[in-house]
């Protein structure tokens, strides 16, 4: 018989997780994205029903801190933490402390100081994100830091996709535009490949980063090369992000007219996508944009479930359980 | 043209260090008598005849270094770094000499400013200082300051420091008129047209993370054009923190051909990648930026055959909250001063990359002759300026170990190999550790 040992190890008291953010996709594994995805499909049935509401995160806070203009995004936000009945806050940079100077970390500190549960913060720098995680207790949710990364649009449109084809593993998609400027691009790249899909990178040579293929995709100047795609995904011509005289293309007119979206340059039966706000005549063609086979009212949906199981993982772990998901009856 | 405050100066016996000198090529385990600010006798068993006595045994010691490019904050921004805690870093770091940089606030563009410094570094400076004059006045590069003026008030060189000269017509008048006071032109070569909206270097790193690209060429297109100036007015002409591989081969086929240029090169572009950057920390944020590892490797061989002659820090403090904000909202620059030498023994003495001689002759002698500076040299007769390096110690880069007013450090955290255990300069003991 050998001694009987005592595991001291299993005896301590398991350390405190590091806190948890979604702040870019890579920080995610495929399962994270498969129980995201799987949680959003959850919430997605709740909302079928009469009374929308779930008492999820009842208690929890929610604030919302957006210093760059946004409808859809800082809308589905507020509304995904209202349908879990967590109380939110929005703050946007335009009339409050920001403009009278206080810096980011300060910023931080002053919500923090709310015990917030959750904080989404979306700013026109690249690692704003990282830098109010240092400064705040709150779990941080990216959505938007300047050119880099938007991880919730990266996750809405696998579950667009994922809800159209069944799979996301062997699809083709293009992404069209000016991938430069795009933290969307850099997003759905990551995402993308990460879940076994195949990236076209397609635009003018100069709105190509140069390096980008090192990401894992495929890049090319031709129009036509959107042709072998299952889904086409058109970025916004970014005109408010061109430095002046930059000389990126010269002309919209040209622009559209080399790499707009139209119809004649689409498959029948290719899906498009466009994460908004769209151009219409600019990179897509208003024929492309309001024909069936466009799935930009279902991101728009999507992006409302995605974001209620973001709030909901980041806040609980793992998956909901069903009983969590009952309506709440609301007074 | 080096300026320091006055102070005792000590009477000392090293005994039994391993002496480095590449300039005199001693490579020997001696004793070292300093008698009131001069190397006295080399030797063995030396007789201690009451001076001070500091064992060296298993020490390195070595000409103390020279630091071609330091931006100290004064005037303007004391709060950063002033002379006082600034000298004190260098003398913490090894250096007896370092260079300061004119973008300062007013620029050091006026024999007046000069003179004023000068005679601060006088009453503040624990290690001697000198300082360039800008080329161009407020260093915004339209019109030549009065060089000849400033040299004789002491200016070292001239340079326009974070500033390129962008009109090549004034580059070329700044090569000609600089020629009458003898002094080099020190230039920061950037063409603002394609680093504009840069914060990181372009390819992979910048294309994943979404920053604005700083691609290197914007870097060598101006190299290759200064220097086509240099060899046409037949000038001198020195190029500021080096980082791109196609700058170091536009140096070395100009040199080839005859134009005496000279080049340096930074401690974090020959140790750090753009890949560092991904942490997205804004203390590895600086102008030029880390590069790819093509471009490491070009600077590491370079200052290894002597194309770049030159280790320089490019020590830019900044104040705490300037540097805790996201990364494209931060300035440009990092702290070096106490870190150079452990930093490159790390990463690339003790890995064989490059040889202790090697690394203190380029540290030291080279950048010395760059400016026309005496070289600190081990030898009799020298003024005493001597580094005790301890290679075999290891010490972790915190910010309370910082002399330097600002901690703005690309290697906090990290453990190097490598301490400086006393810097004397012109026969001051300046630090001990």
């Amino acid at each position: 018989m050998g001694d009987i040992r005592v595991m001291r190890e299993d005896l301590r008291p398991p350390a405190e997780p590091p806190k948890r953010h979604l702040i870019a996709i890579n920080d995610l594994s495929r399962d994270d994205v498969e129980r995201l995805l799987a949680t959003a499909r959850t919430f997605e049935r709740s909302l079928e029903r009469e009374v929308k509401k779930l008492p999820t995160l009842k208690g929890r806070l929610v604030i919302n801190v957006f210093y760059e203009s946004s409808t859809r995004t800082s809308s589905s936000f507020e509304l995904a933490a209202k349908r879990l009945s967590a109380d939110t806050m929005s703050i946007k940079a335009s009339g409050s402390s920001v403009d009278k100077g206080e810096s980011l970390k300060d910023t931080a500190i002053t919500l923090g100081a709310y015990d917030p549960d959750v904080i989404v913060i979306r700013h026109p720098q690249i690692g704003a994100p990282q830098l109010v995680a240092r400064n705040t207790q709150a779990h941080i949710v990216n959505a938007g830091d300047g050119k880099n990364q938007h991880p919730t649009q990266a996750l809405l449109d696998l579950y667009t996709m994922r809800c159209e084809f069944g799979h996301v593993d062997g699809l083709h998609v293009a992404i069209v535009g000016d991938v430069l400027h795009s933290r969307v691009a850099r997003s759905n790249i990551q995402a993308l490949t990460l879940l076994g899909a195949r990236v076209t990178l397609v635009g003018p040579p100069s709105l190509l980063p140069r390096g980008i293929e090192a990401m894992g995709c495929e890049v090319s100047t031709e129009i036509e090369a959107i042709a072998a795609a299952d889904v086409v995904y058109i970025l916004r011509m970014q005109r408010e992000r061109m430095q002046e005289g930059a000389n990126y293309v010269p002309s919209l007119r040209e622009y559209t007219a080399r790499w707009g979206v139209t119809p004649e340059r689409l498959r029948p039966g290719q899906k498009v996508m466009h994460p908004g706000p769209m151009n219409r005549g600019v990179e897509i063609d208003p024929r492309v944009a309001d024909a069936a086979d466009a799935l930009i009212e279902t991101q728009v949906r999507a992006g409302l479930v995605t974001r209620m199981a973001v709030l909901y993982d980041l806040l609980t772990t793992g998956p909901v359980p069903v009983a969590v998901v009952e309506p709440l009856e609301v007074a | 043209m080096l300026y320091a405050k006055d102070g005792r100066q000590e009477n000392l016996l090293i005994r039994d260090a391993r002496v480095v000198d590449p300039v005199e090529g001693v490579d020997a385990t001696l004793d070292v008598r300093v008698d009131a600010g001069t190397i006295a006798q080399l030797g063995t068993s030396l007789d201690p005849n009451g001076h001070r006595i500091v064992e060296g045994a298993g020490l390195v010691l070595a000409p103390p270094f020279v630091d071609p490019r330091v931006d100290l904050r004064v005037p303007g921004r004391e709060n950063e770094e002033p002379l006082a805690s600034g000298t004190r870093a260098a003398a913490a770091g090894g250096y007896c000499a370092i260079l300061a940089m004119p973008n300062t606030d007013p620029v050091v563009d006026s024999a007046a400013v000069l003179g004023a410094l000068t005679q601060d570094a006088r009453t503040e400076a624990e290690v001697p200082v000198g300082f360039l004059a800008a080329i161009t006045k407020g260093t915004d590069g339209a019109e030549l300051t009065e060089m000849a003026e400033l040299a004789l008030q002491g200016a070292v060189g001239f340079t326009d420091d974070g500033h390129p000269i962008v009109a090549p017509g004034l580059m070329r008048r700044a090569l000609q008129y600089g020629a009458v006071t003898g002094r080099p032109l020190a230039l920061h070569c950037e063409e603002p047209t394609l680093s504009r909206g840069g914060h990181i270097h372009e390819g992979p790193v910048s294309a994943e993370l979404g920053f604005g690209g700083y691609p290197a060429v914007a870097e060598s297109v101006m190299v290759e054009r200064d220097l086509s100036l240099a060899a046409y007015e037949e000038q001198p002409l020195h190029l500021l923190h080096l980082s791109a591989r196609e700058s170091v081969d536009a140096l070395s086929r100009a040199q080839a051909a005859g134009v005496k240029a000279t080049g340096e090169v930074t401690p974090h572009h020959l140790c750090r990648t753009d890949e560092a950057v991904r942490t997205l920390d804004p203390n590895l944020k600086m102008n030029p930026p880390l590069r790819g590892e093509r471009d490491r490797e070009a600077l590491v061989a370079a200052l290894r055959d002597g194309t770049i002659a030159a280790v320089a820090t490019d020590h830019a403090p900044h104040a705490r909250h300037e540097k805790e904000v996201p990364f494209e909202a931060a300035p440009f620059g990092v702290t070096g001063l106490e870190t150079a030498f452990a930093a490159l023994y790390t990463y690339l003495v003790a890995p064989g990359l490059i040889p202790l001689e090697t690394l203190l002759e380029r540290m030291s002698a080279g950048p010395a002759r760059i400016y026309g500076l005496d070289q600190p040299r081990i030898a009799v007769g020298a003024p005493a300026n001597l580094v005790l390096l301890d290679t075999s110690g290891s010490w972790q880069v915190t910010e309370a170990g910082f002399r330097s007013r600002s901690v703005n450090s690309w290697l906090l955290g990290e453990t190097l190999r490598g301490q400086v255990r006393m810097t004397v300069a012109a026969g001051r003991v300046v630090h001990e550790g």
